[in-house]
C-alpha cells in the first residue's frame, strides 16, 4: 500500500501528509503535478494550499494540471482519492465530487479546531461508527459548501455526506454549526462509489498524540484496511 | 480582434457571502432603500478575430472563467450587441 501525493504550485500541507504516513507507518511519496505516471501508487491525496495561487477560484487552474488526467482515470478505475481543504476544492472543480465551495459566512478565514460528526455514509475511507464525534482542525476562507437542492437529496440519499460540522457533543445548533456556513454543516462528501473523498478539515494535522491528537488518524488507517481486504 | 465582456455571478439560490456583507453593511450606512446587493466577477477577454468565436470564448467560461455548478455569466461583445445570458 503507497500513497501518493500531489504537489501543485502553491500546495502547502503536502509535506503534513506525508510526514502523517510516515508516523501510521504507510508508504509514501510525493507526486509532481506535471507527472501523468501514478504507476506503484494505491491512493491518492490531494493537499491542502493555495494551488495555483486560488486565482479564478479556488482549485478551478489545478484542475488542469497534466497529473490531475491520470487522478480522474484512477478514480474511474476504482481507485482511492482523498482531498483535503484545497484539495476537496480541487476536486469539486474537476466534477470528481458534486458542490463546490464559496467564501466563508462573515468572509474571515477560519483557523480552529471544530468538532465533527461522521455520518452513515458509503465512504471508503471512513470506518468509524456513525455518530462518532473527532476533533480536527480547520483552516480555510472558502470552505462554506454548496449545492443545488437536488444535488443534497442525491448526497443525502446515497450516503455520499461524510463529516459534518457539529456542536462539542455531537447534535446539530438549529441555525447550523458550520463556522463557515456550509449548507447541511456538510465538512465531506464523497462520490457516488464511495473512493472519493473530500473534506475541508485536515486530519493530517490530528495524527501524532505528541502534537495535537490522533483523531485524524482513522482517516489514513480506514483506507489502508480496506485496500487490504478489496 | 475582438473585446469580451464577462460578468461572472452566482446563480439563484446560491448564497453570496460578500453580496450579504454588502447588503447589511449598506443597510447599517442608512441606505433603507436597498433590498439587495450581489457581488460577481468582470473579466474582459481580448481575442483574435475567427469564425467561431463567440463559441469559443462560452467555451472559455464553461471550461475555466466561471463554475457552472455554483456560477452563470453573461458575455457581452464590447462594441456590438449582448451575447446569450
Amino acid at each position: 500500500m503507497k500513497f501518493g501525493v500531489v504537489r501543485f504550485p502553491g500546495s502547502n500541507c503536502e509535506q503534513d501528509i506525508v510526514i502523517a504516513c510516515r508516523y501510521l507507518g504507510i508508504d509514501v511519496d510525493y507526486i509532481w503535478h506535471g507527472d501523468t505516471d501514478l504507476a506503484g501508487f494505491d491512493a491518492i491525496a490531494l493537499p491542502g494550499g493555495f494551488s495555483y495561487g486560488d486565482y479564478i477560484r479556488c482549485g478551478a487552474v489545478a484542475r488542469f494540471s497534466p497529473v490531475m488526467g491520470e487522478v480522474v482515470r484512477f478514480a474511474e478505475r476504482g481507485g482511492p482519492v482523498l482531498g483535503v481543504c484545497n484539495g476537496f476544492q480541487i476536486l469539486t472543480e474537476a466534477h470528481m465530487l458534486p458542490g463546490a465551495m464559496v467564501r466563508n459566512r462573515g468572509l474571515k478565514f477560519i483557523c480552529e479546531t471544530v468538532p465533527l460528526r461522521v455520518e452513515r455514509s458509503i465512504c471508503q475511507w471512513v470506518d468509524l461508527p456513525a455518530g462518532s464525534v473527532v476533533r480536527m482542525p480547520i483552516a480555510h476562507a472558502e470552505g462554506n459548501y454548496t449545492a443545488d437542492a437536488e444535488t443534497l437529496k442525491l448526497l443525502e440519499a446515497n450516503g455520499q455526506v461524510v463529516i459534518r460540522y457539529c456542536e462539542p457533543d455531537g447534535t446539530r445548533a438549529a441555525g447550523g454549526s458550520a463556522p463557515n456556513g456550509a449548507t447541511d454543516d456538510i465538512a465531506g462528501v464523497c462520490n457516488e462509489r464511495g473512493n472519493v473523498f473530500g473534506l475541508m478539515p485536515h486530519p493530517e494535522r490530528v495524527v501524532d498524540p505528541e502534537a495535537s491528537g490522533t483523531d485524524g488518524q482513522p482517516f489514513f488507517t480506514a483506507i489502508v484496511e480496506h485496500m487490504a481486504g478489496v | 480582434m475582438a473585446r469580451y465582456e464577462i460578468f461572472v455571478t452566482y446563480k439563484q439560490g446560491i448564497f453570496d457571502p460578500p453580496g450579504a456583507t454588502a447588503e447589511r453593511a449598506l443597510t447599517s450606512l442608512g441606505y433603507d432603500e436597498v433590498e439587495s446587493v450581489k457581488i460577481g466577477k468582470y473579466i474582459r477577454v481580448e481575442v483574435a478575430d475567427g469564425p467561431d468565436e463567440t463559441a469559443r470564448v462560452r467555451e472559455m467560461c464553461d471550461k475555466l472563467l466561471a463554475n457552472p455548478v455554483i456560477e452563470e455569466y453573461r458575455i457581452v461583445e464590447a462594441s456590438g450587441p449582448v451575447i446569450g445570458g
